[in-house]
């Protein structure tokens, strides 16, 4: 794997440089010394696909020693207590609050900080019966504060569940109280049992600070079973599994590296490079199960909060936009995707391929999927350049909302862990609350299944599925949170701001992930 | 005008400014006004090249492109009423329907139409937004270069029979908008519906005709007044 900086300096860079806390300091240091190891051994042919950038592992590290995406069943804990944290069982709300706060201090993750909370209101119902609305409210948001300070990285993750109840009620008020970055909130939208009342609810609460999401819980129940949960930026995978590895593959760069029209992209390039991306996963998965022994080890497993049988991998995909755009100009036309009627099923063509390739490819320890990869549309990191993340429109040339949303929801059902667009939405929104309402609730009938908007006019972006806020950005350098590094970055490098007034300013090299 | 047939300025997929939720509207072409202040003034004639000629079916086929997103249908204008034969037939075809009856139909009118056209009209609507240029009918003939009269039989009409969603109010600086005119404006709308919604709509000089484009347009200063007198007059719900 190829590194753009020599170790030491960059050693000495995180040690040194004033703009990291000292918990980013030893994050950055462990990540370094990983990278000294040689990356699980993968053929020639892959090695040189991961040099030009036409496949990607994602700066995972070449080492990994925890999955990269893990859901741990919180629900076991707070009912059966801990062995390894001697912990009784959860008796009262104060108590599961707290046992859920050690519990995240205690799960391990690529960033450092879990990507997944928990469903918070489904696991905290069980304990408010007797708690007045005034003692939750104020319960909550301690905890909520905690969760903030104590874990601040925006790919921190909680879901709510699509019946509307006394704490995911309390949660969006507070969201609309603390205006924080953390934790991200997805809501699960069922089309009966979720109330017109709970989305108004929370389609306030997006204007307020870009919170919540929304997801298609038919859909992704369909695909995942009734224990599913969408973490990190819009990854949906199940809970007490997750996702070994997630490893991408540039489709602007895979038409750039063949040298022919539609036919030939279809017949030899696109099959050649999904398979070295198979490969990658594949060596990677053996490593973090074989070599590390984390699935044997860690006590989320021992104690039943984590599966190896409830995993897979997250076969990722991004730059369609380009990819498509670029097949078009090879066979002399001058179509573009979000635009026009041929590009759009091309790129449909294309992503239906690669949904059947990589349904019928078995993949080592992924049983969580019937041994094959999930695919996931991959929102990007701050390092891409002139590439648009997954199946998305790239940003600055996006059709009317009615276009825009008929060009990329085709798309969203073959990609069971994760899917998403970003839509910009102006104030009038706020004056009609309900008509985001509907196409919230038109958008999952169309087969979306993933909703989220960013309204011009508050604090908040999100970036590539993440929020910062831009009141942050403009305080740069020196944010409590490590994802606004990654967003600054992303500001600076591929416009995601040109939604907003530009206002920034600093970029920060660090190759982290930021799906 | 044949039947089942209407000249068309536009038609939007999505609007969320055009009554409750997220609707379809329909631009009809052709307005009984001649408004200075009119921000779309080539709908004005009912004949031009630049309008469409839609059957009913044409625009229920693009209804059921954004069929699953919307919570209704809005019919606008121009002056949505001067094609009342086609409106009725679209309404009743949607009602209709199967797949679209669910739809709320609502019309926005600068309420310039007799009272048998609203007879015909109201089993199929669902509501109305009604444009009030301005009470005085000597300014609204120096506005619009029509009496209001029927304008406010209409909207004493639709309030009775309980199809008035939303009254709005474009405010011109130095035209339309002193103090006294906005107390007169909402008294007597309070005496016709005491549960009046009214919609202030700010006059920009985007797209109006160049006798109009002198005035000054609306501040952030002047909606803060006209919000503050409205409401101490009484009216609560003010969108």
């Amino acid at each position: 794997m190829t590194y753009m900086f020599t170790p030491l300096d960059d050693i000495r860079a995180m040690i040194t440089d004033p703009k990291y806390t000292y918990r980013q300091r030893v994050a950055g240091l462990a990540n370094l010394a990983e990278s000294l190891l040689d990356p699980p051994p993968v053929s020639e042919e892959c090695s040189a696909a991961l040099e030009k950038r036409i496949i990607c592992d994602m700066y995972e590290g070449n080492a990994p020693y925890r999955p990269r995406y893990l859901l741990p069943d919180y629900d076991v804990v707070l009912k059966n207590g801990s062995q390894f944290l001697e912990l009784p069982p959860a008796k009262d709300l104060d108590d599961a609050l707290a046992f859920l706060l050690i519990m995240y201090s205690q799960t391990p993750s690529i960033t450092g900080y879990p990507v997944y909370f928990g469903d918070l209101d489904t696991l905290l119902l069980p304990y408010v019966d007797h708690v007045s609305d005034d003692e939750l409210y104020a319960k909550l948001k301690r905890f909520w504060i905690s969760l903030d300070r104590m874990f601040p990285d925006a790919f921190a993750h909680t879901n709510l569940s699509p019946v509307y109840n006394r704490v995911a009620r309390t949660i969006l008020a507070l969201e609309r109280e603390l205006l924080q970055v953390v934790p991200n909130i997805s809501l699960k939208v069922e089309p009966i049992l979720t109330s017109n009342e709970y989305l108004l609810d929370a389609v306030s609460t997006v204007f307020a600070c870009g919170k919540p999401h929304f997801i298609n819980d038919e859909m992704m129940q369909q695909d995942l079973g009734h224990d599913y949960a969408a973490v990190s930026c819009y990854n949906s995978l199940k809970i007490g599994g997750g996702s070994h590895t997630l490893v991408r593959i540039n489709l602007k760069e895979t038409v750039l590296a063949g040298t022919g029209g539609v036919d030939e992209f279809f017949a030899s390039t696109l099959p050649y490079y999904l398979e070295l991306t198979a490969q990658l996963m594949e060596s990677r998965i053996k490593f973090l199960v074989e070599e590390s022994h984390f699935y044997t080890s860690h006590w989320l497993v021992q104690e039943g909060l984590l599966f190896l049988n409830k995993f897979s991998a997250m076969f990722g995909i991004f730059g369609l936009a380009e990819g498509v755009n670029a097949l078009m100009e090879r066979e002399g036309a001058s179509d573009i995707y979000g635009h026009s009627s041929r590009a759009d099923d091309l790129a449909y063509r294309i992503t239906s391929t690669i949904a059947a390739w990589v349904a019928n490819r078995p993949m080592p320890y992924c049983d969580g999927n019937d041994g094959r990869a999930f695919l996931h549309s991959q929102s990007g990191i701050d390092l891409d350049l002139d590439v648009t993340a997954g199946t998305r429109i790239p940003i600055g040339t996006e059709p009317p909302l009615f276009e825009h949303l008929k060009t990329v929801s085709r798309h969203h059902h073959l990609f069971a862990s994760g899917i998403s667009d970003v839509l910009s939405f102006d104030d009038t929104a706020v004056k009609n609350p309900q008509a985001v309402v509907d196409v919230i609730r038109g958008a999952f009938k169309d087969g979306m299944r993933d909703f989220t908007f960013n309204l011009d006019s508050n604090d908040f972006i999100r970036i590539t599925g993440y929020l910062v806020r831009k009141s942050d950005l403009a305080k740069m350098p020196s944010a409590r949170h490590g994802s606004t590094y990654l967003g600054a970055g992303s500001v600076a490098d591929s416009h995601v701001d040109q939604r907003i007034v530009k206002r920034v300013m600093s970029h920060e090299s660090s190759p982290r992930a930021s799906s | 005008m044949r039947a089942h047939h209407a000249q068309v300025a536009d038609v939007i997929q999505f609007s969320w400014v055009d009554g409750p939720g997220n609707r379809f509207v329909l631009f009809l072409q052709g307005c009984n006004f001649n408004c200075l202040a009119c921000h779309n003034p080539q709908t004005i004639p009912l004949q031009t090249p630049l309008a469409k000629d839609y059957s009913v079916g044409d625009v229920l086929e693009k209804i059921r492109q954004s069929l699953p997103y919307i919570t209704g249908v809005t019919v606008s204008g121009g002056e949505a009423t001067v094609q009342h034969e086609f409106l009725f037939d679209l309404f009743v075809a949607i009602k209709a329907a199967p797949d679209l009856k669910h739809l709320t139909t609502f019309i926005d009118s600068n309420g310039n139409a007799e009272k048998h056209v609203w007879e015909i009209l109201l089993p199929v609507t669902d509501g109305v937004m009604l444009d009030l240029k301005v009470l005085n009918n000597v300014k609204h003939l120096e506005l619009t270069s029509s009496s209001n009269t029927a304008v406010l039989e209409t909207l004493k009409f639709l309030a009775s029979r309980g199809k008035l969603y939303e009254v709005r109010l474009l405010l011109i600086p130095g035209q339309n908008d002193s103090n006294e005119e906005l107390r007169e404006t909402a008294q007597w709308l309070l005496h016709v519906d005491a549960a009046v919604r009214v919609k202030i709509n700010s006059f920009m000089t985007h797209g109006v005709r160049a006798s109009s484009r002198a005035w000054a347009e609306v501040t952030d200063e002047d909606r803060l007044r006209y919000r503050q007198v409205l409401m101490e007059e009484g009216i609560l719900d003010l969108a």
